[in-house]
This record gives structure tokens, C-alpha cells and sequence, in this order.
């Protein structure tokens, strides 16, 4: 036998042994379940190995990399410009939000900053990708709790966002817009008050389901301390977003560090919910689409005139050094630590995702509670494949 | 009634049977699953299979025959090919049950609704034989909560309509629509007494049991696509899950029927139309508007099933439970009591 068959046999027999012990049927001390890879709930490929005792789960373990693309490594044969369009991909809903800090901190690295009325389109923008994406996940809780009514109007009312972003940027969903030292163009005529329209529907949309799901007794009944994640417990298992201002901390990068983006220049609130569960994260996510709703429009009328683009060279070399740049992103926070040695492509490149942290809680989170509730969980908790499985 | 000397009595019954299952079956599925559905949620539902879509039922139809029955490798495969026809026998049972008319009826048994409620608890086996027999966890979790469920809603069942035989004094169908037609109200006899407004707290739990016995949103915890994928029926395809289908909705559309019998008059129209037409309560031409008026009562019990279906997320299984023996249980009990007073008392 050769070394290489050899070596095949011993990972075919390692394969099956890591099935029967994940696979195993029922047991004394319970049964398996896998969660996943394909299964409704968790909306692409992730899989959670559930340990139950009837549906009690006693033990769950999330299993993540089925949709691993090597986004990290990839960035590192591309050029700055083009590593924008890679990781658009990351959080599909709210693409544009991944690009941002990126170039935010290889504008650090080249010690330039963006004009300021490129900085209020990139925070006109930035917020509208959070609206696009957040609508999206008030309608989903509702199809992970049987109500399959919500996310139809969620489709329905996110399509006005979505319309408004590609007639600026030219993309529907990866509109790969932002450039180092500015945005790619001006806003186009008759832009802001189109928009303003879409923002009233978003508007009416958060009232629809504060009616059908928030005032509902059932909805309330599956969420009301289903998946309680107590403020210490959330900071030390790395949660950020909306999942850890729901567990009453009230910590938002878009108030505490604005850099490169023109939040200080309006009127809003860091809305928190002393609660922790599954519905105070709802709720949470509510309220900030509300107040994304009221952060564009006052940049919308706060439009300052000048250029959209900074003096930038035609060909981006990038100086030798290191920065780190990070954004509220729709999932939590999102940061990039650009390494570059000089030259047209970073030299090595971390992405610091939301959803990957805010999975780390599940194994803790999971423990002790109902199948239906593992499912109320996963989706309170919110989580995009892409953004997990980079 | 012969032709060609050969008996069509039988045969006839049997196209009849089967029309009166798929029939209503498929108008709510195609009018309410279909359409009117498709309108709450803001899009237009099938408008490509015939005019409005209307063909859309023969093409999924279709296209369920064509596909491969599967059967999963660890099957228990007999057990796996028979449960559902036994979901379909406790939807057929039911059928026979229900009359349209004065004469148009398979079967009149004096403990009608009592043996109607006893055969549409044999679909609980269906259930669990296909749970068990897929060798499939999510299908395990499924059959078994089911099986829970069902039993946990049968009694509420019984109990909202025991109210109902009180005030009929009777268990016969024909008796109970009699009962509906002749009754007054304090002396005033117009449109009789058609029990939902002297049962309503019955009528209540009747439909709220009847969502939990169809495994229908909030109560379809078996089935809970977004947990067990599609509970009991995850393995099945093609023309067995097509029988799953068939017996979901068709039963949706019987418990209408029965629900109508129960608590809107049945088959008869108020008496003053009755009058105002001048025909007999049991005249000839029941035989005929009957069905149609069945049908449009139906329609409008089942309406409220799926509003209720695609309005509302889905209890946890023991809320279900709880709601079921700490609230649903009792009241019913309660209005037994006050019911069978009120009885005693005019």
C-alpha cells in the first residue's frame, strides 16, 4: 500500500468515525440532532450539532466554515481599488457597509481624508445598507416563528431602499461605490426626494410590524426571555451590534468613534433595551431603523456642496505600515487591520466580522434551552453566512 | 338506476365521494392558499396556469405524479407507504359524514358528530406511523408532537361541541341542523337559532381546536418549517406527499362543513326565506341548494383558518400544551355547566 492510498484511508477512516459520533441514533444519554448544514432556519450553511434529551438541548456546538471563501487571503493578490468588490460579498444585505472600513483605513494608512460631502454620502449610504439589511431581519423573525406574512412586506418595503441605492451607485446589492479619498460619484438629480419617499415607507413598514409582531401575545410569548444574555456575559463573549445594546450596554461606534463618517453632524440616539432576550433584541433592531430612518434624512437635508473626491494618485501605493479602521456595521462591528508593505496590494489583511463573534455565544446560549427556542435564538441573534464564513 | 344492466349506484357514490373530498379541498387550497393569501402578502400568487391561475392545482397536481417516491434508505418501509392512507382513510370517514341535504348523505348515524370526532382522531396514527417509519429525526420530533398536540386538542374538541348536543339534544347531524332551524330566540323565530350565537364561547374553541387538529399556524409545531424542516412529512415526495397535502386541506374544508353543520344551520337557510320562497323546510329543492349553501358556509369557516394561518407566528409545544389544559379545557368545561343550566332553567 502506498503512503498516499495509505493516508486516504485513514481520512476516510477518521471521516466516519467523526459521523458515527456526530450521527449516532438515540443513546442513553439522548440524541444528536444536526441543525444544518441545510436546514430553513439558518438561512445558508452553518450547522449546529444539538445534543438534546427530548427536545431539551443540552448541548450545542456551531460548526462554521461550510461557505468559507478565503476572502483574507485573496485580498492579498488584489489591488486596493479591487479588493472593494471582494468583500461586498461579505454581508450580502448590507454591502455597502463592508466597504467602508476598509478604506477608512487604508485612507489612514495613506494619510488622506475624504472630502466632506463624499463623507455624508458615505454615511447617507452606510445607513441606507443597514435599513436594507435590518428590514430584512424583522421580517425573517417572523418566518423563524411560524408568522410567514412579514417577510413579504419586508421584501416588499426593503425593495424602495434598494431601488434608491442602485439609481445612485449603479448596484442593487454590491454597489461597490466607495473609493480611497472619496465615493465613486455625486448623487444623481432628484436623488434626496426619492429617497425621502422610501424612507417614509420604511417608516410605515416599522409601524406594520410593531402591530403584528411586537404587540402580538404569541410573538411575545416565544421571545419574552427566550435566550437571555446578561450585559458582562455579552461583552466577554465578544458580542457587538444591536445584540449587546439589547443587553443594556449602551455602546455604539457610530456615537463613540465616528472617524470618517458625519454621525456627529446629526441628532440621534444609542437606543438600548435593559432586557437582554430575544425580544428586546428585536426591539433593538426596530428602533435603529427607525433612527437610521431620521440619521439619512437630516444628511439628506444637511448636504454639504464641494467635491466628492480628495486628491488622490492615479496609481494607489499604499506606504509601508499598519491601521486598523472600524465601523457599527448592520450586524455589530466590522473591522479591518490592514497590513501593507508598500506596493499595489495590502500585504495581509484581517477581517474582524460581527457575525462570527456573535456566534462564539451559542454553545452558552443554546444550553438548556427548547428546539423552537433554538431557532428564536439563532434568528434574534442574527447572523449572515457571509459575514460568519468569510 | 342501471345501465346496461350494470349497478351505478355504487360507482356513482364512490365519484361522488371522491368529488366531495378533492372538491372542496381544492377550492380552498386554489381561493385561499393560492390567492387570497397571495393578496395579504402583497403579490399576485400562480397568474401563469390558466386564467388567474386557476389551472395551478392540475399543474402541481401533475407534477407531483411525476416525481420519484422516494423512500429513505432506513425506512420502515411498509409502515413508510401506508401512513398516508391512513391519514386519507380519517379524511374520507369524515366525509361520509356530513349531510348537504335533506336526502343527500352517505351515511345518517344517530351518534353522528360523536363518531365524526372519534374518526378524525385516526389521522394521529397516520402521523406517527410516518414519523417513526422515516428513520428521520426531524421526522421523530414531528410525529411525536403530533401526536402530543392532537390528543392535547381532541378534548377541547369534544367539549365545545358537547355544548352544542346539550342545546340540540341530539348527536345526529340532521337532528342538530333540525334543532338550528326550528329554534327560537325568546320566541322570535326568523332566522331560528343557529348555534354560534347561543354557543359562541363554543364556537370559539371549536375553531381554535379545530386549527390545533389540522396542525395549522400557530399551532403547527409538527409541521414547523422553520424548526423540523417539515416535521412527520420531511422524507415524503411525489404522490405520497401529494396524499399528505390532499388530507391536510381536505380536512380543513370537512371540519368547515362540520363546523356549519355545528353552528351555522347546516345546509338550511333562515326560515324566513324559507318562507318568503315558500317551500318546506325539507322539501326536494335542499337537495339542491344545499350543497351550494354548505359550500359558502365552508368557505367562510375556512377563510378564517388560513387568516389565522398566515397572520399569527406559532406557539412553543408546551404553551401549546398549557393553553390547551389550563385554559382551553376549563372554559369549555365552564360552559358546559352554564349551557346544560340555562337547559334546565328554560
Amino acid at each position: 500500500m502506498t503512503a498516499i492510498s495509505d493516508r486516504r484511508q485513514l481520512a476516510y477512516i477518521a471521516a466516519q468515525a467523526a459521523d458515527a459520533r456526530v450521527n449516532v441514533e438515540i443513546e442513553a444519554e439522548g440524541m444528536t440532532l444536526n441543525i444544518g448544514p441545510q436546514h430553513p432556519a439558518t438561512h445558508g450553511t452553518l450547522r449546529i450539532v444539538a445534543r438534546l434529551d427530548g427536545e431539551l438541548v443540552t448541548d450545542a456546538e456551531p460548526m462554521m466554515g461550510y461557505m468559507h471563501r478565503g476572502y483574507e487571503k485573496l485580498t492579498e493578490v488584489r489591488t486596493y481599488p479591487q479588493v472593494t468588490t471582494l468583500i461586498n460579498r461579505i454581508d450580502w444585505l448590507g454591502s455597502f457597509a463592508n466597504e467602508v472600513p476598509f478604506i477608512l483605513a487604508a485612507e489612514q494608512l495613506m494619510e488622506i481624508e475624504a472630502p466632506a460631502r463624499a463623507q455624508h454620502i458615505r454615511t447617507i449610504l452606510f445607513e441606507m445598507a443597514r435599513i436594507a439589511n435590518v428590514t430584512l431581519f424583522l421580517g425573517d423573525m417572523g418566518v423563524q416563528l411560524g408568522a410567514v406574512t412579514p417577510i413579504f412586506y419586508a421584501f416588499r418595503d426593503r425593495e424602495h431602499i434598494l431601488n434608491q441605492i442602485e439609481s445612485a451607485t449603479g448596484g442593487r446589492f454590491h454597489p461597490n461605490f466607495d473609493r480611497i479619498g472619496g465615493v465613486k460619484d455625486d448623487l444623481p438629480a432628484g436623488w434626496i426626494a426619492e429617497t425621502k419617499t422610501s424612507l417614509g415607507k420604511i417608516r410605515s413598514f416599522c409601524d406594520e410590524m410593531e402591530d403584528l409582531l411586537v404587540g402580538n401575545a404569541i410573538f411575545e410569548a416565544r421571545t419574552r426571555g427566550i435566550g437571555v444574555i446578561p450585559a458582562d456575559i455579552a461583552l466577554s463573549y465578544g458580542l457587538t451590534g444591536a445584540n449587546v445594546r439589547a443587553s443594556g450596554v449602551d455602546w455604539d461606534l457610530r456615537r463613540d468613534n465616528p472617524c470618517g463618517l458625519s454621525y456627529d453632524k446629526v441628532d440621534w440616539k444609542v437606543w438600548t433595551h435593559p432586557d437582554g432576550d430575544s425580544f428586546a433584541r428585536y426591539w433593538v433592531r426596530l428602533q435603529e431603523v427607525r433612527e437610521s430612518c431620521s440619521i439619512v434624512e437630516q444628511l439628506l437635508d444637511t448636504l454639504p456642496s464641494g467635491p466628492i473626491m480628495a486628491k488622490v494618485p492615479r496609481i494607489i501605493k499604499v506606504p509601508e505600515g499598519e491601521a486598523y479602521a472600524e465601523t457599527e456595521n448592520p450586524l455589530g462591528v466590522m473591522g479591518y487591520y490592514v497590513v501593507s508593505k508598500g506596493g499595489l496590494e495590502p500585504f495581509r489583511v484581517k477581517i474582524r466580522s460581527a457575525s462570527f463573534s456573535n456566534m462564539s455565544i451559542t454553545p452558552w446560549l443554546l444550553k438548556g434551552s427548547y428546539v423552537p427556542d433554538v431557532i428564536t435564538i439563532l434568528a434574534s441573534l442574527y447572523f449572515i453566512l457571509g459575514d460568519i464564513d468569510r | 338506476m342501471t345501465l346496461f344492466g350494470l349497478d351505478l349506484v355504487i360507482p356513482l357514490k364512490l365519484l361522488i365521494g371522491i368529488a366531495v373530498v378533492l372538491l372542496p379541498a381544492g377550492t380552498t387550497v386554489y381561493l385561499y392558499l393560492f390567492k387570497a393569501v397571495s393578496f395579504m402578502q402583497s403579490r399576485l400568487g400562480p397568474m401563469e396556469a390558466g386564467p388567474y391561475g386557476s389551472m395551478q392545482l392540475l399543474a402541481e397536481v401533475g407534477k407531483s405524479l411525476q416525481k420519484e417516491d422516494i423512500f429513505p434508505a432506513k425506512a420502515d418501509r411498509t409502515v413508510f407507504a401506508m401512513a398516508p392512507y391512513v391519514v386519507l382513510m380519517s379524511t374520507f370517514l369524515l366525509a361520509a359524514l356530513v349531510p348537504f341535504g335533506p336526502d343527500a348523505y352517505f351515511v345518517d348515524l344517530d351518534t353522528g358528530i360523536f363518531f365524526a370526532l372519534a374518526v378524525s382522531s385516526v389521522s394521529v396514527v397516520g402521523i406517527l406511523m410516518a414519523g417513526w417509519s422515516s428513520a428521520s429525526k426531524y421526522s421523530l420530533l414531528g410525529g411525536l408532537r403530533a401526536a402530543g398536540q392532537l390528543v392535547a386538542y381532541e378534548l377541547p374538541l369534544v367539549l365545545a361541541v358537547v355544548g352544542v348536543v346539550i342545546q340540540a339534544g341530539t348527536l345526529n347531524l340532521q337532528g342538530i341542523i333540525a334543532a338550528q332551524t326550528g329554534g327560537e330566540i325568546f320566541g322570535w323565530g326568523a332566522i331560528g337559532n343557529p348555534f354560534i350565537l347561543t354557543q359562541f364561547v363554543g364556537f370559539l374553541i371549536f375553531m381554535i381546536a379545530v386549527q390545533a387538529e389540522l396542525t395549522q399556524v400557530p399551532f403547527d409545531m409538527p409541521i414547523a418549517e422553520s424548526e423540523l424542516v417539515s416535521g412527520y412529512m420531511t422524507e415524503y415526495s411525489g404522490m405520497r406527499f401529494l396524499m399528505f397535502f390532499i388530507g391536510e386541506f381536505a380536512t380543513a374544508a370537512i371540519f368547515g362543513f362540520l363546523g356549519s353543520v355545528l353552528f351555522l344551520g347546516g345546509w338550511q337557510i333562515p326560515p324566513f326565506v324559507t318562507d318568503l320562497l315558500g317551500i318546506e323546510a325539507d322539501s326536494n329543492w335542499f337537495n339542491v341548494i344545499g350543497p351550494l349553501v354548505m359550500v359558502v358556509k365552508m368557505l367562510v369557516l375556512t377563510f378564517v383558518i388560513y387568516w389565522v394561518r398566515f397572520t399569527y407566528p406559532r406557539f412553543r409545544e408546551d404553551q401549546l400544551q398549557t393553553f390547551a389544559w389550563k385554559f382551553l379545557i376549563p372554559l369549555s368545561l365552564v360552559n358546559i355547566a352554564f349551557t346544560g343550566l340555562l337547559k334546565v332553567v328554560f
